[in-house]
């Protein structure tokens, strides 16, 4: 981009380094490597303040300079700039005395960070002039693909494994995109998406506007680094499926740093898989520089990606970082967010029940001292996988409208509700209401 | 024995145009060598100085990842399709 007002990016091989432009593509074409887009930081130097961010819309907008939008883009989608809330409650059933958790479950249209990287990705799709859109998805994608590519007016064709949680499904149909089930896991899932993409030239976020798309991940790091007060914490735990959010989040602290917005200081990354699908932290608890692809098989269904294409980068820079991996069964990730739900009120899916699983088991561990500053990424709403927690909760019987009935019931269910009234004479009883 | 090769049109840039061929080849080792004799310049591309598949091309025999087969020393049969995807989406490494 030549447009003085914009910051310069382009796409570039990490491998043999050389360039591209800005142009729908993923792969080097000569060393096949996954391309990323590299900016030239200094064009935003003294553009992008701590002043100019916050004077910014509350969304990840506020971080435009740093995000690959093209020249005239005008995002009107509120998407992102989720709340970081201090988890006293489950910080000291865990024994945390410093934690926080990123809470990606509100605040977006479709109510998961996905929405983060569609936005990015689908300002890139109208600006290359793709009619329709798709993606393969283990569900939250396919939900923000189908709801923001109606909003730009793009067409949208997704592809999904055929076992997806219904809720996953109907909020991709509502949109009226196209859903296309297919017999498979997400691995056979993308694989397809490769090969469709190269014939229907549509373009596909997580294909061949990867790139673009993953760098929307980023806005995460930006917000916990704002709302921190402008500074790093110490350990980042993040749930990892393709192993990209990860270390995009470390890509946003160290270009803030670079720009001299936050001092720069050592934080160690965890990541957090569950163990029916942990070819990552399989990798980093051997301490591999590369991974084996395995067969999923868990309910962390938005997780479950066997081979995941970050994950060789995320397992290295996790092991650079002093972190650490951990996976957890299906059982701990119920149990997992159930805790999170009853402690800070926040109702995440499987993938949170993952991560606050396994951030309860690097406090166990010692890998995380009680009092570091600790930030748990929570990346998708509970309602979406609703399916994970049946069982888990019986109705009790219903109750006629009947003070004593009421009274009986209470006793005979949970009598340590009923609080001396006596006691609280000071209360004045306003009774009507509607 | 005969087993059809399918190429992305990002790698078919190195066969003419050709995304899809016949072999001879009994595993990829020997597909490897057939691609040295046959389309040097695809060879070059897929494989690295050590003359082993760059990390970053997956190759799939008709639905299955070959990593899941046994790798090099997985024997192809009458009739498989074998697909080389250069990895660029979440999946795939």
């Amino acid at each position: 981009m030549s447009d003085s007002s914009c910051t310069v990016y382009e796409l570039k091989c990490p491998e043999c380094k050389k360039g591209f432009g800005n142009v729908p593509m993923s792969a080097c074409p000569d060393c096949l490597a996954p391309l990323e887009v590299q900016y030239d930081l200094e064009s935003v130097r003294g553009r992008f303040t701590k002043e100019s961010v916050a004077a910014g819309p509350a969304s990840i907008w506020r971080y435009k300079e740093l995000l690959p939008i093209p020249a005239g883009h005008q995002p009107d989608l509120p998407v992102g700039f989720t709340p970081l809330v201090k988890a006293n409650r489950l910080g000291k059933r865990i024994g945390a005395n410093n934690l926080y958790v990123k809470n990606d479950a509100v605040c977006f249209p479709t109510l998961s960070f996905k929405d983060r990287v569609v936005a990015v990705a689908l300002a890139n799709a109208q600006h290359f002039g793709f009619d329709v859109v798709g993606c393969s998805s283990t569900g939250n994608l396919a939900n923000a693909v189908a709801a923001q590519s109606t909003r730009l007016g793009l067409r949208a064709c997704i592809l999904v494994p055929s076992d997806l949680e219904p809720a996953k499904i109907l909020n991709t149909l509502v949109y009226g995109a196209k859903l296309v089930r297919i017999e498979g896991n997400y691995d056979h899932v993308n694989r397809l998406c490769t090969l469709i993409a190269d014939e229907y030239k549509w373009g596909f976020v997580n294909v061949n506007l990867r790139p673009y798309y993953a760098e929307g991940s980023k806005t995460v790091g930006y917000e916990i680094a704002e709302q921190l007060g402008w500074k790093l914490p110490d350990n980042i735990v993040c749930p990892m499926a393709g192993g990209s959010l990860i270390r995009k989040i470390k890509k946003a602290f160290a270009e803030l740093v670079a720009l001299g917005l936050v001092e720069d200081k050592p934080v160690k990354f965890f990541g957090a898989q569950a163990t029916g699908c942990s070819p990552i932290s399989h990798s980093v608890k051997n301490g591999w520089d590369d991974i084996e692809p395995q067969r999923p098989n868990t309910i962390a269904r938005s997780l479950a990606i066997g081979n995941p294409a970050d994950g060789p980068a995320a397992s290295k820079m996790i092991q650079a970082t002093g972190g650490y991996a951990e996976d957890v069964s299906d059982i701990e990730i119920v149990s997992g967010i159930q805790e999170l739900a009853e402690t800070e009120g926040i109702f995440t899916e499987t993938a949170g029940g993952v991560t606050t699983a396994v951030t309860a088991k690097l406090y166990a561990q010692g890998r995380i001292g009680a009092d570091e500053l600790t930030v748990s990424v929570i990346t998708g709403n509970g309602l979406k996988t609703t399916d994970a927690l049946v069982d888990k909760y019986e109705q009790e019987r219903a109750v006629k409208p009947r003070l004593a009935e009421f009274d009986a019931y209470l006793r005979e269910t949970d009598a340590s509700l009923i609080t001396d009234v006596a006691g609280n004479e000071q209360l004045e009883l306003v009774g009507g209401s509607k | 024995m005969s087993i059809k090769v399918v190429l992305p049109t990002a790698l078919a840039r190195h066969t003419d145009g050709q995304k899809t061929f016949t072999s001879e080849a009994k595993n990829l080792p020997g597909l490897i060598a057939e691609f040295n004799e046959k389309f040097p310049a695809l060879a070059e591309n897929v494989t690295d100085e050590n003359g082993k598949l760059r990390r970053f091309i997956n190759v799939y025999i008709n639905d299955e990842d070959i990593r899941f087969l046994g790798g090099d020393s997985h024997e192809f049969e009458e009739g498989d399709e074998i697909m080389l995807i250069p990895s660029i989406a979440g999946g795939s490494r």
